[in-house]
């Protein structure tokens, strides 16, 4: 039986916490509780197939379930944007949970019912925030997401747990609170309405000076795309298991913040407005500044995980900057380059934990000669590696190639000149490490003879590695779907 | 109907004073709230339909009797009042039987009714000296059950009450006398037909001063707050849950009920300073009182110390002088008793099982008493304001007041007293959660404490989903109270 659209735009939302009810209750059993996790990532990504199917044929759907105040509901709509989030994100919950499955078996991890019911609820938040059809939906679903990832950082329990997740929690609540609330209270009193309408709903009704004011604290409040001064939490999020990186980095988390900002920018305030506004070039400084910056920290970082962490922060700053530049393909290039990103990423935190399972190794420096002892790790180490410089035949290829085009639209030398800089930087802190792992010998005689990590870990980075590579040549449907969003007002 | 919901409970005292110790007195204020409870949904619904209900106190007419008189506003109130006594009388049996010796129940009891009788009796009367009559009766009461607290340091803190509390009130009764002698009338709708003609009169000023100091006092408004966190900490659990989700917020009603119907806000705030003077000390108040919450040790103080804070939120509201801003301090009276309620009860479960409150015994708390520290968490998220909660719609109609005002700094205080309040909550929940215990022994408290504390809870989380009744009694009385604001008659 296949539901009707509406019906499965619901049942997206609903699918993973009732996943997360059922993982609690099977908590006794592992291997029926982390089966009934596969199931339920499987028979999400299925009902979202089930609402891209329905989008292609253009269907219009829109679904309001409750009135919370007059004139402001919790309403779920589909568009372009949202659709490739929500893939995007329901299909690697599939890949990272074969991966943590692994992981914290192979780790003997502590607390494993809530790991996965917490992880199952993250998922119930981020399809929120994708088809959220008002920025009061996706706020609520924002929250949503943020509450139910702290468990998962502190999920250690010991002080250096502790003192990251309440870093992670304080940043992310005091800037959605602080600043995102306010300025989407401030949308609803200029507009009326705080619905996502192609064209935006807010052109006219605002000076530029304080458009710009309104847009810098949408841009900082939400506080999961980690432009700087509010990108801390990111950093010190990495005191999380493996698994929960790959959530915060690649499958929904950071990807609900970017995805946010693209939204708001292209929705809420409308690409035609925008572009009138010429102070709006400080915003473009802010986060071109964010990328620079992050990607010397990166150069600078001798923990696997916390250069990776600093490289996700200028890469979701591309994201953002690519979004800032106004201009229809570098729109396109935010869109594709999430999904480019995502799959970069994935794959090299994967590497990373895959090597901290097999040889506890958590050092750049430890990593002399291991490609020859996990050669299928660090291959796809590589290939993730290349897509964050964006070389081909990667993906990350493809979305930097919409974003320069993107700053040629709009001549905005400033954007190119960011993206040269950021894509030698990147170079200059991948290639040394997959150099180190394939062609230095290991200097000293190794405490464990140690192979690959466990074959579920193998298997699910093997596949996002291919997953890189695939992606430079089929992209079509995705930017295909993506020019959907260009449609002005119809 | 409209007498009754007073009376019985005022005769329901007596009776339970003449009944034998034991349960008994218990069992008879249970049913004696939820009479109340039944009276005031159908008075509530009436006083929707109708506008305005109007009882005559021995058959005489106003102004000459006493009148009884029930708009949209004081339906609010009566409705809170009766719902908290019938969620929390339920939970005080087991609570107070645990902190009360056992001989003393039926005065317990009849305090306990002749609080509510008060209460109940100030928020329908339409008559300004009987609201210093229910003010005494309910203060009395309250006296005596916060010195029924086991703690030695109860007595001091109900005499330091009696003192602040009876100073309160006299300055009240010398307001009303001023306005007596003046009009020579005490019914509200009359005094506000005549107090216009001689509102230059140095004597109306001086009747409105010491009215707002008196009610200042009763509301506990920064300064004149000191009596208030010793009172709620050293009383016995049920009577702080029930103080704080009602005593302050009829206070609340009384000032509103002075400036916007009796004096009017004209007088108020176009002849009178009033807003010159309640905004600075509540945002003085709001901000202070959460940072000393922060150090406080017992959380119960620490609760204690936010409700302060939260009547900073309530006075800014009335004190916005809009439709909008009192629409937002009536609708945080409601949903401020809600989440208050809910995390006394919370901390009631707490002191039951292991006899106090401090911080120092929260270890391992939501391992030991995982439903109670969840109703925790809960109540604290909704203090914050996080969305689907009911304090998430208290913020955003108080936010939103502000912005229509171009009141930024004000938009800033409330923003940055919701993220103290996430410093405070989260102290608590961090320790509880990621400490281990020194005792894990499961020791959750019994069903009569936690099926009270989670329809609290429930309730939170109902009124932030669903707003229609709220937001429109709220709506509706604002409206109501306003209408000399907007040029019409008052």
């Amino acid at each position: 039986m296949i539901p009707s659209a509406s019906t499965a735009l619901e049942i997206a939302i609903l699918v993973p916490l009732v996943g997360a009810l059922l993982i609690v209750l099977t908590g006794k059993r592992p291997n029926l509780r982390e089966t009934v996790t596969l199931v339920t990532a499987v028979a999400l990504f299925g009902v979202v197939l089930r609402i891209l199917w329905s989008l292609r044929r253009e269907e219009v759907i829109e679904i309001t379930l409750i009135e919370m105040m007059p004139g402001l509901s919790i309403a779920f709509h589909t568009e372009p944007l949202s659709i490739l989030f929500a893939l995007l994100a329901s299909f690697l919950w599939i890949v990272t949970s074969v991966y943590s499955i692994g992981y914290m078996r192979g780790n003997n991890e502590q607390h494993q019912t809530r790991f996965y019911a917490c992880f199952a609820i993250a998922l119930s938040g981020a399809m929120g925030v994708a088809f959220a059809a008002n920025l009061l939906t996706l706020f609520v679903f924002y929250e949503v997401l943020t509450l139910s990832t702290y468990p998962l950082v502190a999920h250690k329990g010991d002080e250096k747990a502790k003192q990251g997740a309440r870093t992670y929690l304080g940043i992310l609540l005091a800037t959605s609170i602080g600043l995102f609330l306010p300025a989407i209270i401030w949308t609803y009193s200029v507009a009326g309405t705080l619905d996502f309408r192609p064209g935006g709903i807010l052109e006219g009704r605002l000076s530029g000076g304080l458009a710009t004011v309104l847009l810098l604290l949408f841009v900082l409040g939400v506080g999961k795309a980690a432009v700087m001064p509010v990108h801390r939490w990111l950093p010190a999020a990495m005191v999380a298991p493996t698994p929960v990186s790959a959530l915060l980095h690649a499958v929904a988390v950071v990807k609900a913040g970017v995805f946010t900002i693209t939204k708001i920018v292209i929705y809420i305030f409308g690409l035609d407005f925008l572009v009138e506004v010429p102070t709006e070039r400080l915003l473009v400084y802010l986060v071109g500044f964010t990328i620079i910056a992050a990607s010397t920290v990166a150069l600078r970082q001798t923990n696997i995980k916390r250069m990776l962490a600093y490289s996700t922060i200028s890469q979701l700053s591309y994201i953002v900057l690519a979004a800032l530049v106004l201009a229809p393909l570098s729109e396109i290039g935010a869109a594709v380059h999430i999904v480019a990103h995502a799959f970069g990423k994935i794959t090299l935190f994967f590497a990373a934990g895959a090597i901290y399972i097999a040889s506890r190794k958590t050092e750049i420096t430890q990593l002399s000669g291991i490609g020859r002892r996990m050669p299928w790790t660090m291959a796809a180490f590589a290939i993730g590696g290349l897509s964050m410089v964006g070389v081909p035949p990667t993906a990350g290829f493809v979305s930097k190639w919409y974003m320069i085009a993107g700053a040629f639209q709009n001549d905005n030398y400033f954007v190119l000149a960011v993206l040269v800089i950021a894509t030698a930087l990147n170079a200059a802190y991948f290639l040394p490490i997959v150099f180190r792992a394939f062609f230095d010998t290991e200097d000293e005689p190794p405490q464990k003879d140690h192979g690959e990590a466990p074959w579920p870990m193998v298997a699910a980075l093997t596949t996002t590695a291919a997953l890189v590579l695939l992606f430079f040549v089929f992209n079509g449907p995705v930017v295909d779907l993506e020019y959907g969003i260009l449609k002005g007002p119809e | 109907m409209l007498p009754l919901i007073v009376v019985v409970p005022m005769l329901g005292a007596a009776v339970a004073a003449l009944l034998p110790a034991g349960r008994l007195p218990w069992l008879w204020a249970t049913a004696v709230s939820w009479f109340m409870l039944w009276a005031a949904a159908g008075l509530a619904a009436q006083a929707m339909d109708l506008g305005v209900l109007s009882y005559w106190m021995g058959g005489w007419a106003p102004p000459f009797g006493i009148e009884y008189r029930l708009d949209p506003a004081n339906a609010l109130l009566a409705l809170l009042i009766a719902l908290l006594a019938a969620v929390v009388l339920p939970y005080a049996g087991p609570s107070l039987a645990s902190e009360v010796p056992e001989r003393k129940t039926p005065y317990l009891y009849a305090a306990l009714l002749l609080f509510l009788a008060g209460q109940m009796g100030i928020s329908v009367t339409g008559d300004a000296f009987n609201v210093f009559v229910f003010l005494e009766i309910s203060s009395l009461a309250t006296y005596t059950l916060i010195g029924l607290g086991r703690d030695r340091r109860a007595l001091t803190a109900s005499f330091s009450y009696l003192i602040m509390g009876t100073v309160g009130a006299t300055f009240f009764l010398i307001g009303v006398g001023l306005l007596y002698a003046l009009t020579g009338t005490l019914n509200m709708a009359d005094l506000a037909a005549r107090i216009p003609a001689v509102a230059e009169t140095r004597t109306v000023h001086t009747a409105f001063a010491f009215i707002v100091v008196g009610v200042c006092l009763k509301l506990a408004l920064f300064p004149l707050h000191l009596w208030l966190p010793n009172a709620y900490t050293y009383a016995p659990s049920a009577v702080t849950a029930l103080m704080a989700a009602t005593a302050t917020k009829v206070a609340i009603y009384v000032l509103v009920r002075f400036i916007y119907t009796v004096f009017g806000p004209a007088f108020a705030f176009g002849d009178m300073p009033t807003a010159h003077l309640l905004v600075p000390l509540a945002v003085i108040g709001l901000l202070s009182t959460s940072v000393v919450a922060i150090g406080q040790g017992d959380i119960k103080r620490m609760l204690a110390y936010s409700s302060v804070a939260q009547i900073g939120y309530m006075v800014l509201g009335i004190g916005m002088a809009t439709a909008l801003g009192l629409t937002a301090a009536l609708l945080h009276v409601f949903n401020h008793a809600l989440m208050k309620g809910a995390l006394f009860l919370a901390l009631g479960c707490i002191a039951y099982r292991l006899g106090t409150t401090q911080l120092a015994v929260f270890p391992g708390l939501g391992r030991r008493m995982p439903w109670t520290m969840a109703a925790f968490v809960a109540g604290g998220l909704s203090l914050i304001g996080v969305p689907l909660t009911v304090g998430f719609i208290s913020k955003w109609h108080l936010v939103l007041a502000a912005i229509e005002l171009g009141w930024w700094p004000i938009v800033a205080v409330i923003i940055v007293g919701s993220l103290l309040a996430i410093i405070y909550i989260w102290r608590v929940v961090e320790v509880a959660y990621l400490q281990p215990a020194e005792d894990p022994g499961r020791c959750e408290a019994p069903l009569a404490l936690l099926v009270p504390t989670w329809i609290l809870v429930g309730l939170n989380f109902w009124f932030g989903i669903d707003t229609r009744v709220t937001i429109g009694i709220a709506e509706r009385a604002a409206a109501m109270l306003t209408v000399g604001l907007n040029g019409g008659a008052p």
